[in-house]
């Protein structure tokens, strides 16, 4: 008897503290973030008050009003920037889809010499680090003419975007069994026919996912554009984050209300398809 | 009629292959190139000097260097072993829930999409001496009665960066994992327990091979966009101050832009990009050794 009331106690405790660790685990994920959106509906003067105001007094839209109004009255040309991040993301993702697409192919459905050798040279194209990729590719792009252009920034992000379509792309086509694809041809499809009427619509959501990578790593990426783009024209909304600081102070409203603009379209992008952006990222990896 | 026709699988590689030589194979060449240079952007001449591994030599026997080198290394090891851990108890955490789990998920997602220069103003903002979040808690809770200078002391400003770093990477890792955990079967687990296991020699016998390979493909993707974090170090203190936090990356970066010696910054960058491809092919490996193991080599 008493040895089952221990028992009975210490599950209870165990169920209890597993609540509390994991509670304390999604604060520490949320509040940083729920701040910065909270810090765009509030004045400065209480974004910078001290002691911290948790609770706000004051809700208000003045920090976006700013943001869009008149350049002078730290109005930032949002819009522009708004503009260019969603021309270069879209853009750039899907040409990275079309060549992933063709690469992951060749990688899934053919046998080669050298094969793991090429993929493995593809990938190791990620991975060098952006600064060190930016300074040879602004004296490239200062002699072509593409620096500060939209086609300059979308080049590189095709092929920043490349190596990691190939590799989810490839572990999705893999999944796609092979009996498909030859009993279409069988039935008289061409190969080309046998792939877009059988094997992409399989393999359909997979794409789906790298393409939303592929669009956040564009959306978010700052050591290559912040080289790389010099005016408004051309600028993307991580680049103009920085229009927000100066010498010695931050407009920490008007950067919070620009973080927002960012992180909505990356919210509803990441939500549509974080199951298939699970299963493309495992099993592409545990089964390629 | 024997006209050479290339095989399928090379046509379809080619527009890969064409995209990554022409932004990525040649200006790594004409970086290759002009470390054995004096290049100066001010002054296009010193392109064509050849002065050997002049740049290489001054980088290997400059002190700050090897400092930035050093703390590199430092914070790629301890951030990537930490976000593993952290995110591996994460990811355990959320899969013993029942109820709410998809939530759950959706929460742990978050810090993804926020873009690294974000997350270093978020988190300049938070270690922020007089201001930031962190020092009012303690100050509130009294816990310290003066401003902490997070970002100004070279060690406490390690520390920011470092869990700035782990703000924005560990749910990569827990998300992984999570679905590594979801496909480990219950047959053995169950064995195990009739047989007298004990939570922990189950979970470290049966759970954790299982889930080895879903840790190394997260060590693997983190491992090619690490060099994320210098968005992050640029924004919260650029190196500074007096290049107490200088990563390589900043180094690169202000020698290569401020003080415009290209020839320099790109044998630094040489040499930056070979840490990055050890630290990639070592997960690679890792990765094929795992999957061997659980038979799911192909």
């Amino acid at each position: 008897m008493n040895e089952n009331l221990q028992h009975r106690i210490r599950a209870r405790l165990l169920k209890v503290l597993h609540f509390v660790t994991l509670f304390i685990a999604m604060a520490i994920i949320c509040v940083p973030g729920l701040w910065v959106v909270l810090n765009s509906f509030r004045p400065t003067v209480e974004i910078m008050a001290k002691p911290p105001v948790w609770i706000p007094n004051e809700l208000n839209l003045d920090n976006y009003r700013a943001m869009f109004g008149a350049a002078g009255e730290g109005g930032v040309p949002v819009l522009q920037y708004f503009t260019n991040s969603l021309i270069i993301s879209v853009t750039s993702t899907a040409i990275a889809i079309l060549i992933g697409m063709a690469g992951g192919y060749a990688f899934a459905r053919y046998r080669f010499k050298g094969k793991s050798g090429i993929f493995i040279g593809l990938m190791l194209t990620r991975a060098v680090p952006g600064v060190s990729l930016s300074l040879p590719l602004f004296i490239v792009m200062a002699k072509t003419g593409l620096i500060d252009t939209h086609l300059g920034l979308i080049l590189v992000y095709v092929a920043l975007n490349v190596p990691f379509t190939i590799w989810l792309i490839d572990g999705f086509f893999r999944q796609v069994p092979i009996d498909l694809a030859e009993a279409a041809e069988i039935d008289g499809c061409t190969r080309w026919q046998a792939f877009w009427r059988v094997e992409f619509p399989v393999a359909r959501a997979g794409v789906a996912s790298a393409g939303i990578f592929a669009f956040l790593t564009s959306w978010n990426e700052y050591a290559l554009a912040s080289q790389l783009t010099r005016s408004t024209f051309s600028k993307t909304m991580p680049v103009g984050l920085r229009d927000f600081t100066s010498e010695f102070t931050i407009n920490w409203g008007g950067m919070t209300a620009l973080a927002v603009l960012m992180i909505i379209p990356a919210l509803i992008l990441t939500f549509l398809v974080q199951k298939h952006l699970i299963a493309g990222l495992t099993f592409g990896g545990v089964k390629g | 009629m024997s006209r050479f026709r290339p095989p399928a699988w090379f046509v379809l590689l080619l527009p890969a292959i064409i995209i990554l030589a022409a932004v990525v194979l040649v200006p790594l060449i004409l970086s290759f190139y002009s470390s054995f240079t004096p290049y100066k952007l001010t002054r296009p001449e010193t392109l064509y000097k050849w002065i050997g591994t002049f740049n290489y030599e001054k980088a290997m026997k400059s002190a700050h260097f090897w400092a930035a080198f050093g703390r590199t290394v430092l914070l790629l090891t301890i951030a990537l072993n930490l976000e593993m851990l952290m995110g591996l108890g994460l990811a355990l955490l959320v899969n013993k829930v029942t109820y709410g789990q998809r939530a759950l998920r959706t929460i742990m997602m978050f810090p993804m999409m926020f873009s690294p220069v974000l997350v270093g103003f978020q988190f300049k903002f938070i270690f922020n001496d007089n201001v930031g979040l962190v020092n009012n808690a303690l100050q509130s809770l009294g816990l310290t009665d003066r401003a902490i200078p997070w970002l100004v002391d070279g060690q406490l400003a390690f520390i920011a960066i470092l869990t700035a770093e782990m703000w924005s990477a560990t749910s990569v890792f827990a998300i992984l994992i999570l679905a590594g955990l979801f496909a480990v079967p219950r047959d053995p687990i169950e064995a195990a327990k009739v047989d007298g296991c004990t939570p922990w020699q189950s979970f470290r016998h049966i759970t954790l091979p299982y889930v080895m390979p879903f840790i190394y493909i997260a060590l693997a993707i983190r491992s090619l966009d690490v060099a994320r974090a210098y968005d992050i170090v640029q924004i919260m203190t650029n190196g500074g101050p007096a290049r107490r936090t200088e990563l390589l990356w900043t180094l690169i970066g202000r020698t290569g832009y401020v003080d415009a010696k290209m020839g320099y910054a790109n044998a630094m960058g040489y040499i930056s990009i070979f840490l990055a491809i050890i630290f990639t092919v070592y997960f690679f490996r890792k990765l094929n050794a795992a999957r061997s193991e659980l038979g799911m080599a192909g």
